[in-house]
């Protein structure tokens, strides 16, 4: 239907999509350009370093350059600002300029910290506004407005989303997408890149705090199909509570050297092997946590185990609603993104697993390099096509 | 069974929860992981009148003997207990059953459920049965199958906010395909597409033992109930992350309002501050997590395999408000409104009574119906009168089902228009409130002279006071009961009450009070039925028609279930001519009897009428019989179907097989149609004074069918005013009743002794017709 009615438009649609950055006739925005996530864990960051000597340098503004110092020379902000240093994108032409980009992320509740940091710097004076999406674009426009006299202007988190995914994709192609072949058997397990050329249709998991489910179906064509409260924010929260752990990472690692098994019924525990008439595997899980209600059992438990069981179940979750979302939308490709992901080969591999497995193989399940920043990407490049904020203040 | 005997520990089971033990045969058991349930069949002794002809006409003119004789009827009981007590059970069980291990040698126990392995060495060395194991699922599928056939109003929507918070569904001839929601330890969801076909489309480990383990982790709560009390008490919002956390406010462009939970324990993760969670919030914020989660993947699932009856079950549920609302909630949020999710009334006994089924002859689910027991049921708790009773120490008591097994199978009248929307009862108690204050206080002020009337039907018996006591307590408690939680029962009717105030009195050996009353009055009636048929046909046609209308009218009046009436009953001579005078003038306060007329008079000859019945005496040897031999005379068949079972002073179908033959020796109309076949009588399978259409006795539908009855008499108020009022049929229908309770009439627009003469004209399913 689309191709009927646009010719070749689907082509030239992608172009002009893709040359998102480098809009013909339109004024270029002040530096610094960067594009801002606030989602409701952490809050991320894409920043473009420009490394082209281009004349005019010298008369960059002096608070641009210490911004820049600071983003760039540092590769943790604070206690908890980080910069993802390996997924540094270099060489990216934006308008007539060239250079870096660079990913950052800090804690959603140090945004009080952030935003003391952008007034220190004397961030407005600079730019009257800057772009932001997530929730905390809504949540702390007043913060920005009051304490550094910045104007947020607020864009869609799902629209940019896609934005961001299809931007790093072709920026990046080369090794963006990837896959995990063998994954049920450990030892074979490998990640392998993905062609991700053509990409439609594909279904997005994007795994933050919450999870959302997005069929996309062209470049401007998406919708929301389901979402869940168990994502990433209920593992860690869960994590916190059960173990003591205090970061993602902590947790990751307890879960990698826990055992599920301690934790969860399996089928073999109720039934005393298979469960033959519904076909399901002995080993297969019955009820997540569903040994805990017994005290020694409890007590056994360790905290690696429990985090692994929380990952476990989260994830298990999170695949299954995928994949019922995606039969339903006639999907066979489908992609997690999402900082739930970062450092977390065990749900990728899992959600690898369940999705080959419950599909008989018809159903693939794709990951990318950038897992949590494509809505800072997508939010970056509003900012480059936003015209009214462009004025530099007097 | 009173609630003083459920608060006591129940660590040594009695009788109180056991019943009839003694008698019981054939067991099952479905073990979960908190909750057992045990069924068996028991046989009850049960006084009934019996009715045998005298040879020939007496002296004294009695027409009949009755005489009150023991008869032995099945009932189903399910006994609901916590798993650890299980032991204790068993052994109470052994204690009880005659001869012990001799008795049950070379028996078996069906036994389903997460426990059956667990238990089975225990219950074979307790118990010294075979144990026969017996797929969960299979006896869960089969238990529902049962539900849906036999229990009107077993399912339910749930509405929190609703009133009332129950919307019951009546009964679904069309029960396939249905989506099963089993939420256990984990959670399975079955496709049913046929009484034998089922398949499991899929499942989530998250489910009750997700709840219930990681709850115990994060609270220290020891059961279940310990954390449901708490997620009662609780606020999720601290723990989870909610949309307006994230935004501010809702996240309007894809419509997420701002309360919406954006991440389940979200708030827990923050690292920078410490917070100390609520050990409520944390159980709260988990109950959401796991019913949001069930409540979506099962949409998803029922979406992708186009099924649009969700139903839930399993021990997660156990009629807990919040799990429910939470349910409903994201069932509704998810298919935009499209699809209800379905509960059931006794979810918890799914397992045990598709286990129990299992053991018996498939001919006891297909040849018999089941009627629950309102004198021996525990009524579902209210989730508004008290949090207490919902969380631990509910599920600490005993709860118990019992149903009773009925002669024949049951099914639905053939002549409803559409089976499917037909509700029997006018006036739905749970919604009208006024109402039901009014019915309720009413039949409470009734009690006493039921009471007198039971005492006096069985005056020799040494024990009947105390018997009759009994009744009183518990008939009262079930009305308070209702009048505090007017769901606990299904839907609250006048039908309902009626039925619970017989099931009350059977259930201490009251089963026929006005037999002798009935005999008396039948007799009487007999006296004058000659008279009465010579003056009939003295009329002309015209003033014939409307002297028969008004004579089944006039018999109408003489109703001992109205308590008006029996006052006048009781302080003067009342007869057929003095309640005569009582009948509203015309026009009637409904008044068809011109299109009736018109329609006698130029329509073509009825093939077959059925007339359903209502009072002994006057009413059906002076108003029905003359009514009939009119229908007979022009040449229609008639059918008249008399209550299977005794109801206060109603005619039974026994007696009425006795009538007619006096009858026919008054009239030989009448005489020669009961030898032709053209006069039939038959039993309507209700021992009700209210008549529910859903279900009838088979022999009967069978007889509609295969006569093509195209005229359907209600008589009454119970069959035409409380109940079938609004019904609408698909061949011709009069509904004729005596308005004999003033608030009734004074509500219909009308005063004592209004007429109801409602003619209606057979009726075709149209688009938009609402059954009305």
């Amino acid at each position: 239907m689309a191709s009927l009615l646009n010719g070749d438009g689907g082509v030239i649609g992608d172009d002009e999509f893709y040359d998102h950055l480098s809009p013909r006739g339109s004024p270029k925005p002040p530096m610094p350009w960067f594009g801002m996530d606030i989602g409701g864990t952490l809050t991320k960051l894409v920043y473009f370093e420009p490394r082209d000597n281009v004349k005019d340098e010298a008369e960059e503004a002096e608070s641009l350059k210490i911004i820049r110092k600071y983003l760039t020379g540092n590769t943790a902000y604070g206690k908890t600002g980080i910069r993802d240093v390996h997924l540094e994108i270099s060489n990216q032409q934006i308008r007539d300029r060239t250079g870096s980009l660079h990913f950052i992320r800090f804690p959603t509740c140090s945004m009080m910290g952030f935003i003391d940091m952008a007034k220190s710097k004397n961030f407005s004076s600079l730019a009257k506004a800057i772009c932001a999406t997530g929730g905390g674009a809504f949540k702390f426009e007043q913060d920005f407005r009051e304490h550094v006299d910045l104007i947020l202007h607020k864009y869609d988190e799902l629209d940019c989303l896609i934005k961001g995914i299809h931007y790093i994709y072709r920026n990046n192609h080369a090794s963006e997408c990837y896959y995990w072949k063998n994954c049920a058997s450990p030892e074979r397990c490998e990640k392998v890149p993905y062609d991700f050329r053509d990409p439609y249709p594909y279904l997005v998991v994007n795994i933050g705090s919450g999870v959302s489910i997005l069929s996309v179906r062209g470049p401007n064509d998406y919708k929301r199909v389901s979402g869940t409260s168990l994502g990433g924010g209920t593992f860690l929260g869960l994590c916190c509570l059960l173990t003591g752990c205090e970061t993602f990472e902590e947790a990751i690692e307890l879960a990698a050297d826990g055992d599920s098994t301690k934790v969860d019924k399996l089928v073999k525990d109720i039934y005393g092997g298979d469960y033959g008439k519904f076909r399901l595997r002995g080993d297969t899980v019955a009820s997540s946590f569903g040994h805990m209600n017994n005290d020694e059992r409890r007590k056994s438990a360790s905290k690696h185990d429990l985090a692994r069981a929380t990952l476990v179940t989260i994830t298990n979750n999170i695949g299954s609603i995928a994949r019922m979302c995606a039969v339903t939308e006639k999907i066979e490709r489908v992609v997690f993104v999402g900082n739930f992901l970062r450092v977390n080969t065990i749900s990728m591999k899992l959600l690898s697993n369940a999705m080959e497995y419950w599909s008989n193989g018809t159903m693939k399940a794709l990951f990318l390099e950038h897992e949590g920043y494509f809505g800072a990407m997508g939010c970056l490049m509003e900012y480059m096509t936003t015209r009214f904020i462009h004025d530099i203040p007097a | 069974m009173t609630d003083e005997s459920y608060a006591k520990s129940i660590e040594l089971p009695t009788e109180l929860q056991f019943r009839n033990l003694k008698t019981a045969r054939s067991f099952a058991i479905d073990i979960g992981g908190s909750l057992a349930k045990l069924a068996y069949c028991s046989t009850v002794q049960r006084r009934t009148s019996l009715v045998l002809e005298e040879p020939g006409q007496t002296e004294d003119g009695s027409i009949y003997h009755v005489s009150e004789q023991n008869e032995v009827v099945s009932r189903l009981h399910f006994v609901k207990f916590e798993t650890k007590f299980i032991e204790g059970c068993l052994d109470f069980i052994k204690e009880k059953l005659v001869g012990s291990k001799e008795f049950m040698k070379d028996k078996f126990i069906k036994v389903t459920g997460g426990g059956a392995y667990k238990y089975k060495d225990l219950i074979t060395s307790k118990l010294g049965v075979q144990v026969d194991k017996e797929d969960e699922m299979e006896c869960l599928i089969k238990g529902c199958n049962f539900l849906f056939k036999n229990i009107p109003d077993e399912v339910f929507i749930y509405q929190r906010h609703g009133s009332p918070e129950y919307k019951f569904q009546g009964v679904d001839h069309y029960v396939f395909p249905y989506l099963l929601v089993n939420i256990g330890s984990g959670v399975s969801l079955i496709k049913v597409e046929s009484e034998s076909k089922c398949q499991r489309i899929g499942g989530t480990s998250t489910g009750g033992g997700t709840f219930w383990g990681l709850g115990s982790i994060l609270t220290g709560a020891k059961t279940f109930d310990e954390l449901l009390e708490l997620a009662e008490r609780g606020d999720h919002r601290t723990v989870d992350m909610l949309v307006k956390d994230i935004y501010g406010g809702a996240y309007s462009n894809i419509g997420l309002p701002g309360d919406v939970i954006a991440s389940s324990f979200g708030k827990a993760a923050r690292s920078d501050t410490e917070p100390l969670f609520k050990k409520e919030d944390m159980a709260r914020s988990l109950l959401l997590a796991i019913s949001n989660d069930i409540g979506q993947i099962a949409y998803l699932q029922a979406r992708l395999h186009g099924l649009k009856k969700i139903y839930f079950g399993g021990y997660f549920i156990r009629g807990h408000p919040i799990t429910m609302n939470t349910i409903t909630y994201a069932i509704n949020f998810w298919s935009k409104g499209e699809i209800q999710p379905l509960f059931l009334r006794h979810e918890g006994y799914l397992g045990a009574i598709g286990a129990f089924f299992k053991g018996e002859e498939e001919d006891d689910i297909e040849k018999y119906s089941w009627e629950e027991n309102f004198a021996c049921s525990s009524g579902l708790p209210s989730p508004k009168s008290s949090k207490l009773v919902m969380g631990r120490q509910k599920s600490s008591m005993f709860d118990s089902l019992e149903l009773d097994k009925l002669e024949k199978s049951l099914l639905p009248c053939p002549l409803l228009l559409d089976s499917n929307s037909y509700h029997p009862d006018t006036v739905d108690l749970t919604q009208d409130t006024l109402a039901r204050l009014y019915w309720i206080q009413c039949f409470i002020d009734g009690v006493d002279k039921q009471k007198q009337q039971a005492i006096k039907s069985q005056a020799t018996s040494t024990d009947v006071v105390e018997r009759a006591d009994q009744f009183k307590q518990r008939y009262i408690q079930r009305l308070e009961e209702c009048r505090s939680n007017p769901c606990a029962y299904g839907s609250l009717t006048v039908r309902s009450i009626l039925d619970m105030c017989n099931q009350c009195l059977n259930e201490f050996q009251f089963t026929d009070s006005y037999s002798q009353q009935k005999q008396c009055e039948n007799e009487q009636a007999l006296r004058y039925l000659e008279s009465r048929l010579l003056m009939l046909d003295g009329l002309s046609w015209e003033d014939q028609q409307l002297e028969l209308v008004t004579g089944m009218l006039t018999g109408n009046i003489f109703d001992w279930g109205a308590k008006e009436v029996v006052e006048m009953m009781e302080k003067e001579k009342f007869g057929f001519r003095q309640a005569q005078k009582k009948l509203q003038a015309r026009p009637w306060l409904i008044d068809d009897f011109e299109k009736w007329k018109l329609r006698l008079s130029e329509g073509p000859i009825h093939r077959c009428a059925a007339i359903f019945c209502d009072n002994s005496g006057a009413d059906i040897i002076l108003g029905v019989f003359p009514m009939a031999r009119e229908l007979l005379r022009r040449g229609s068949k008639v059918i008249i179907c008399a209550n299977t079972r005794p109801t206060l002073n109603d005619v039974t179908y026994k007696e009425l097989t006795i009538l007619v033959k006096r009858v026919a020796d008054l009239s030989s109309d009448i005489s020669s149609a009961l030898m032709e076949g053209r006069l039939m009588i038959m039993e309507s399978g209700q021992g009700s004074p209210c008549l529910d259409l859903r279900l009838i006795d088979c022999d009967l539908v069978e007889k509609m069918n295969s006569e093509q009855v195209d005229l359907v008499i209600l008589e009454g108020m119970g069959r035409a005013i409380h109940t079938n009022f609004y019904a609408a049929f698909s061949c011709e229908v009069l509904k004729v009743a005596v308005l004999k309770n003033k608030w009734l009439a004074q509500r219909l627009g009308g005063d004592m002794f209004s007429v109801i003469f409602k003619y209606e004209k057979p009726r075709k399913i149209s688009v938009g017709d609402n059954g009305r």
